[in-house]
């Protein structure tokens, strides 16, 4: 029997969450085809937001790659509009002249943003926050204007000027309301959510009607009716969408304000569908994500010929706000309507508030904010309509506390989505703990993409997986383990090595019972590193547990090249090496020389063959801008040339580095010296930084100017130069023999404590000696990797040569 | 016993010749290749090309049957290569014979 012809016009999220359906249902029911507007294959656009907030990119949301349509023969358009349905003919045209002949079709258009018909609305620079194409232009007017004005203070216009506030942009949200999502958040919560955004930088001109958008091509302002103006190089407006219903209209399909459905998500055309943002069911357009999985369960079964049931019965509207540290939720009804009553918890000093509606001994609402934790269970309730008659206020708002210890999933339904971005349900997580046996919320993430996206639901699912252990859960969880491949810690790993000798990765996986073979890349380099701590002078160390950058002693870049920085001790160079660099940047065509923050020269965009050879012919030691290992010692020019400077920074600096280069430690080192308390090489902010003060040098250590900013705290006063490497050593020394892999100072110096770690390497003598001593024995051995790369030509070949062969004939 | 050498394989290298647990990129006409000897002697071959982001997969590390990519870490199975959940999709994998000491690729 020949497969019936399906065709989907639209390639967003609901008609291919609803094409998902329908391959469960029955796959081998149609032959499909796609047509999409947008070139891309199916993304996630709710995340778009996350994209332009800077917290995932643009590859990551997308939902079905290339690959899944190619799976299941699905003949994807994309780029390609449909402009016309025969609905006698049964064929659709497309704006590229194409004729396609459907059994079945489905509308999933989806919607346009609402563009306010304001004068200059036409302008360079006035955008929508709609797809891929606005978060990109968005990002790129982030790089050469500074002031944005976001019209709309709803979800999506609170979204978009978070993104355009991470983008750097100054940001005036401008509402025509007197609050923020009035259609989700009552009075109480949206005056908090104002001033919470407002500390985290957002300005608002609240009851502010837009009059029009000046400037010659590209908008310079924004006026509004009371004849203010505020400056705008980019304005995005974000005040509501339109179903898209135009192919709809122009074939006959009858519409309202979106395409015209029943229960069964049938137009009034035969075989005609509609699902998303562009149906209308029961009067009622819905913009939100979980109404569209809904109404795709609901086609995919009518059009699958199953069992469909009552079909689809219309959403409750639920709202999360994806703003990077405000959690607010909102379902149903949220005002103050006299008939109905209320329970109100409002902490103004945690920013709490939660407010649940009651009509009838029903939740028909309910307004999180601060704390949503218990925004699947509340919405569940209202789905379910429970009756709340006999229960207690407490038990509505129930904490873990407040209920014995009872978790807020226990109630919840094995079908309630846990995670809405990936649509996770809690039986999908409860089958995936006990099949898989997961012990932990990063494990969950991996098996089943639950908490993968924007992670406010990373707590509901922390505790799901407590529900489902129980008591197993207790030991599970309590400790942070090397990776999935072992239930020890780092601490206990190291301790294993050193009671039972062990000497090889190999040998540690073997006895210490890992559940992998071979590990992974995560417990691979990190007992590699451990085994060279412990045994500084026998332990061989294994280059294919070494990530690649240590194993090619380069950086390796986007495109597979590489990158190579040969050292500079304290940044000091001189007329004959940049001649040289000079010389192997024209000879090998690097194709681009940076000055690192650590004051070196970076050669980047070097061939992987190639690098050897540059090693050769530039013949200076491995500047080691690519291990976790002692990086740069960055200096000012102090007391020689500064009118300021009181010490030889260069000098120490020097001194310092030459000591310490090479040696292997947990993470990345850098360090500063500074000769003056002006602190131009920023000693405040490495992982090891000396300040020179009259007649002393200060020791700074656990400063981080990286991911987590942080300045360094004052270690130690000394006096002498040799003083500053002793100190040194003992310090680095005892993070090299306590830090977990991975883990830089700052975050071990705060994991330790700054005065556990005073009395450990300045207050005990002999410690600090035995630590000092140590510190020479791991120096002792150390031999620079390029200079021994260059001797060894089967090192050369194993790991740098492409190798290239004929394909035999017959 | 000796076999026969099937004409549509090519030959890549001597076994000797691929560093135990270092990937290979090799390149025979049009497909570009990354070659694992894995610890537990066998030969795998995949397309030298991650599904994410074009890494080179051959400088990846390797651990069992698996590589990880060397740009963003992706899990890829050498047996049949597909991508390790939490990620998606999949690289072409090569069957790989090797007879008397050589190794031979099937395109």
């Amino acid at each position: 029997m020949s497969k019936r012809k399906l065709v989907l016009v639209g390639n967003g999220m609901a008609g291919v969450r609803c094409l998902e359906e329908i391959l469960k249902e029955d796959p081998d029911r149609f032959e499909i085809t796609v047509f999409g507007k947008e070139p891309y294959p199916n993304y996630n656009r709710i995340m778009l937001s996350s994209v332009l907030q800077g917290d995932t990119s643009i590859e990551d949301i997308v939902i079905n790659s290339y690959d899944w349509y190619e799976k299941h023969n699905i003949q994807l358009f994309t780029g390609e509009s449909v402009e016309q349905i025969d609905t006698l003919a049964k064929t659709v045209h497309t704006d590229q002249g194409r004729d396609v002949a459907y059994d079945d079709l489905i509308l999933a258009t989806g919607s346009n943003p609402f563009m306010l018909p304001l004068p200059g609305s036409d302008k360079e620079g006035v955008i929508a926050f709609r797809d891929i194409k606005d978060c990109q232009a968005m990002i790129d007017a982030s790089q050469k204007y500074k002031k944005a004005v976001v019209i709309g203070g709803g979800l999506l216009g609170l979204e978009a000027a978070r993104g355009l506030l991470n983008l750097g942009m100054d940001v005036d949200v401008v509402h025509i309301m007197d609050h923020l999502m009035e259609r989700q958040l009552d009075a109480s919560a949206s005056a908090m959510l104002k001033k919470e955004l407002e500390s985290q930088g957002m300005n608002f001109l609240m009851n502010h009607h837009t009059e029009a958008i000046l400037g010659s091509d590209r908008v310079k302002k924004v006026s509004f009716k009371d004849g203010r103006t505020v400056k705008a190089d980019l304005v995005v407006m974000a005040v509501g969408i339109k179903p898209n219903i135009a192919v709809a209209e122009a074939s006959g399909i009858q519409t309202n304000r979106g395409v015209v459905v029943d229960d069964y998500m049938q137009t009034s055309a035969p075989n005609v569908y509609a699902v998303g943002e562009c149906a209308e069911h029961r009067e009622m357009v819905y913009g939100l994500v979980a109404p569209l999985y809904e109404q795709g369960k609901a086609l995919a079964k009518k059009i699958c010929q199953k069992d469909a049931g009552q079909g689809y019965q219309g959403s409750i509207l639920s709202t999360k706000l994806k703003v990077s540290g405000v959690d607010v939720f909102s379902a149903g009804e949220f005002g103050d309507d006299p008939a109905a009553r209320a329970i109100r918890i409002q902490d103004e000093f945690e920013g709490i508030y939660k407010k649940v509606i009651i009509r009838q001994d029903k939740i028909v609402g309910a307004v999180l904010f601060g704390d949503t934790s218990e925004s699947t269970k509340l919405l569940g309730m209202i789905n379910q309509e429970t009756d709340t008659s006999d229960m207690k206020n407490i038990s509505i708002f129930q904490t873990k506390e407040a209920s014995g210890g009872e978790s807020t999933v226990a109630q919840m339904a094995d079908t309630d989505t846990i995670c809405g971005c990936n649509g996770v349900s809690k039986g999908d997580i409860v089958t995936a703990i006990k099949n898989d046996n997961l012990t932990t919320v990063a494990q969950i993430k991996d098996c089943t993409s639950a908490s993968r996206s924007c992670g406010t639901c990373k707590g509901l699912v922390g505790e799901l997986l407590a529900h489902t252990l129980g008591e197993a859960f207790e030991t599970a969880d309590e400790k942070e383990t090397v990776c999935s491949c072992t239930d020890l810690t780092h601490e206990e790993v190291v301790a294993n090595i050193r009671e039972k000798g062990l000497t090889h990765t190999r040998e540690v996986m073997n006895v210490l019972g890992w559940k992998t073979e071979e590990g992974c890349s995560k417990c691979r380099p990190a007992v590699n590193y451990y085994l060279g701590m412990v045994h500084p002078t026998d332990y061989e160390d294994e280059r294919e547990s070494r990530f690649v950058n240590e194993r090619m002693h380069a950086n390796i870049q986007k495109n597979g090249t590489y990158s190579v920085v040969p050292r500079m001790y304290g940044g000091v160079t001189n007329a004959k090496d940049l001649r040289k660099i000079a010389d192997v940047a024209d000879k090998y065509d690097v194709p681009l020389l940076k000055i690192t923050g650590g004051q070196r020269i970076d050669m980047l965009g070097i061939k992987k063959e190639d690098v050897p050879n540059v090693w050769k012919d530039l013949d200076m030691p491995s500047g080691y801008a690519y291990g976790k290992a002692v990086r740069t010692v960055k200096t000012c020019v102090g007391e020689n040339f500064c009118r300021f400077g009181t010490q030889d920074s260069i000098g120490l600096g020097i001194a310092i580095e030459k000591k310490f280069e090479r040696l292997n430690t947990p993470h990345k080192v850098k360090m500063g010296v500074s000769a003056c308390p002006r602190n131009c090489a920023e000693s405040s902010i490495k992982d090891v930084g000396i300040i020179g003060v009259e007649g002393a040098w200060e020791i700074y250590v656990g400063g981080n100017g990286g991911a987590t900013l942080k300045a360094a705290e004052l270690l130690c006063t000394v006096s002498t130069d040799t003083e500053v490497l002793n100190t040194i050593s003992a310090y680095l020394q005892y993070y090299r023999e306590t830090a977990r892999y991975l883990e830089r100072t700052s975050h071990w110096l705060d994991r330790v404590g700054l005065e556990h770690v005073k009395s450990v390497i300045l207050d005990n003598k002999e410690e600090r000696r035995e630590l000092i001593k140590r510190m020479e024995i791991a120096l002792d051995d150390l031999k620079d990797p390029w200079h021994e790369i260059i001797q060894n030509s089967k090192e050369q070949r194993d790991l740098f040569e492409n190798k290239a062969v004929p394909i035999s004939n017959k | 016993m000796k076999q026969t050498i099937d004409s549509q394989l090519t030959k890549l290298s001597s076994l000797e010749e691929l560093p135990v647990q270092v990937g290979k990129n090799i390149v025979v006409g049009d497909h570009d290749l990354a070659v694992f000897r894995l610890q537990n002697g066998q030969v795998k071959a995949v397309e030298n090309k991650c599904p994410h982001k074009q890494g080179p997969l051959a400088e990846g590390m390797i651990s069992g049957e698996y590589v990880f990519c060397p740009l963003h870490d992706w899990k890829i199975d050498l047996t049949t290569g597909d991508v390790q959940k939490p990620d998606d999709g999949c690289v072409r994998a090569y069957p790989v014979k090797v007879i008397d000491g050589e190794v031979y690729i099937e395109l």
